[in-house]
This record gives structure tokens, C-alpha cells and sequence, in this order.
């Protein structure tokens, strides 16, 4: 495994990490859409632009949508 | 159980876990040293069979073209849940007020739909060529319609996005991939077996059917998203008219 690749999944766990030890909703829809980006960077270092170009647009434009959304429905419609 | 005796099973079972994820991953081929007989099979004829350089998608709406209109399916099903859970619920009420007040807000929102519009069509468009296809074009699709939405323009939204038109695309979208399917049979091979026309390897116009199911895809999953954005923002105006 080169230098690069190693940091892209270094950089990976980190996110995993930060996205599970968040406990504030909001940070969380934020933080989980940053850990996408970095499989993002992942997946592109390893030569999966199509992975990649998946993840993006689920992980970092569907999913944090749809939870703020509900966060707003949550907190009753402020 | 106490702090400590539930950190101890935590330490316990986490060494063992990594023992195990390390000694997997070490089993691991080395990277670009991939040993399946399938990958090689299919990069050697996917772009002499079907023309079609991007052999990610060439498997994706071809060699396992079923697997795809299964996923399609998916969608569409978990879409119709939502839709008939949610819409059962309220009445069409259609007073959402722009919640955006900002000229500049607004203009820069609205170009960069229109920018996001083209990239989405055109990752749609090369899906047989470069990386993409109609499932991520599609999303990015209906990204740029959301965005219409967030920088503030609620009637534009809605004006672009009438709902006959979304249930329409939407039906056609995965309605249009098993009908190319039945084609197929019609020309007397397997269901959605490839018959073409392949034109050049590398332009728009080639790679047959993969073009055609991935168009599909597209219209599909554009519709789907952007519907599924317009029932959760629905049912929050419903909410919000309630709290109110």
C-alpha cells in the first residue's frame, strides 16, 4: 500500500469516528456528510470513479438532505 | 454490569476483532492484483462486444442487466411507500412561502442549478463512456431541482416539478427498463440481452441497449428523488401549519 492510500484510509477512520462519537443532531447530518466525502477521496485513490461518483451523490447530497429535513420535522416545523 | 467490567468486554472483544480484520485484510490480494476470472473476462470483451468503454456500466445494464431492473424496482417500490404514506395525510394545500429572502441568495442558487442541471446530464449522458451513469447522473438531477427549492423559489419548484409529470417519469423510467427487456425477447433473445445498434466505441451514440437502460435509469431515479424531496417537504408545511 502506498503513502497515499494510507492517509486516504487513515483520513476514513477518522470520520468513522468522529460521525459516531457526535451526539448533536445537526453536527451529526454534517459530519456524516464530510465522512462521505472522505470515502469519496478513498475511492478515487483507489481507482473507483464510479464508487465513487455513488457515494457522492448518496452520502453527500441524499442522506444529510433527507436528515435535515427530518431533523426540521422533529423540531416541529421551525 | 459495572463501568469497568463492561470496558474490560469492550477491550476483549475489540483486540479480537481487530486480530480478525487484520488477519483479513492481510489475506488480502495486493492492490491491482485482482485474481477473479469474471473482472478479466469482462474487461477484455466488454468493449469489443458492446462498444461501450465504461465497463462498469456495460456491467451494470448488461451482463447483469436483471440484477439492475431489480434495483430499479426497489426504488420505485420504497418511492410509492412513501408517497401513499405520506400524501394520504394531507390535503394539496400549495401555500409554502419562500422562505428566502435574499436577491443575491436567490441568483446565485439558481445558477448553480443550471450548472449542476448540465453536469448531471452530462454524467448521465457518458454513463457507457467515462465513469457515471444514470443512477448518479440522476441524483444529480434532482439535486439541481432541490436547489431551485433551497435558494428559495418554492412556486418554481413546484413549477418545474408538477407532480403528474414526476409519477409519469418516474412510471415510464422504470416501466421503459423492463419494456426494453421484453424487446429483447421480441427479437428473439434472452430478456434484455443486448441487440443494439453499437455504433462507435467511445461516442454518445454507442454501446446499444446500455445507452437505452441507462436513460431509463436516469429519468427513473431523477423523478424518484426529486419526488421523494417534495413529499418530505410537503408534509412539513403540514407540520409547520400545525405547530402554527
Amino acid at each position: 500500500m502506498i503513502p497515499l492510500q494510507a492517509a486516504a484510509m487513515a483520513l476514513v477512520a477518522f470520520f468513522a469516528l468522529a460521525v459516531v462519537l457526535t451526539r448533536e443532531i445537526v453536527r451529526l447530518a454534517m459530519i456524516s456528510s464530510a465522512y462521505a466525502l472522505t470515502l469519496v477521496v478513498l475511492f478515487v485513490i483507489f481507482q473507483a470513479p464510479d464508487v465513487a461518483l455513488s457515494e457522492l451523490v448518496v452520502g453527500a447530497v441524499a442522506f444529510p438532505l433527507v436528515i435535515v429535513v427530518a431533523i426540521v420535522m422533529q423540531r416541529g416545523g421551525e | 454490569m459495572t463501568r469497568r467490567g463492561r470496558l474490560a468486554l469492550f477491550a476483549v472483544s475489540a483486540a479480537g476483532l481487530s486480530a480478525l480484520l487484520l488477519w483479513a485484510v492481510a489475506g488480502l490480494p495486493d492492490f491491482g492484483h485482482f485474481q477473479g476470472r469474471y473482472g478479466a473476462t469482462l474487461n477484455k470483451v466488454a468493449v469489443s462486444e458492446r462498444h461501450a468503454t465504461n465497463v462498469v456500466t456495460a456491467i451494470v445494464f448488461d451482463y447483469r442487466g436483471i440484477d439492475t431492473l431489480g434495483e430499479e424496482f426497489i426504488l420505485f417500490t420504497s418511492v410509492i411507500g412513501v408517497a401513499l404514506l405520506l400524501r394520504e395525510t394531507r390535503d394539496e394545500t400549495g401555500r409554502i412561502h419562500d422562505a428566502v429572502r435574499s436577491d443575491a441568495l436567490r441568483l446565485v442558487g439558481i445558477a448553480f442549478a443550471a450548472v449542476l442541471f448540465t453536469i448531471g446530464l452530462y454524467v448521465v449522458a457518458h454513463g457507457p463512456i467515462t465513469p457515471g451513469g444514470g443512477f448518479q447522473g440522476g441524483v444529480v438531477l434532482a439535486g439541481a431541482f432541490t436547489l431551485v427549492y433551497l435558494a428559495g423559489d418554492y412556486r418554481a419548484y413546484r413549477g418545474l416539478t408538477p407532480q403528474p409529470a414526476l409519477d409519469f417519469v418516474e412510471g415510464a423510467g422504470a416501466g421503459g427498463y423492463a419494456v426494453i427487456g421484453i424487446v429483447s425477447m421480441l427479437l428473439g433473445s434472452a430478456y434484455l440481452h443486448n441487440f443494439g445498434p453499437f455504433g462507435t466505441p467511445g461516442t454518445l451514440a454507442s454501446a446499444g441497449t446500455i445507452s437505452m437502460l441507462n436513460l431509463a435509469t436516469a429519468l427513473e431515479v431523477t423523478a424518484a428523488f426529486v419526488l421523494l424531496f417534495t413529499e418530505f417537504l410537503e408534509d412539513l408545511q403540514l407540520t409547520r401549519e400545525q405547530s402554527a
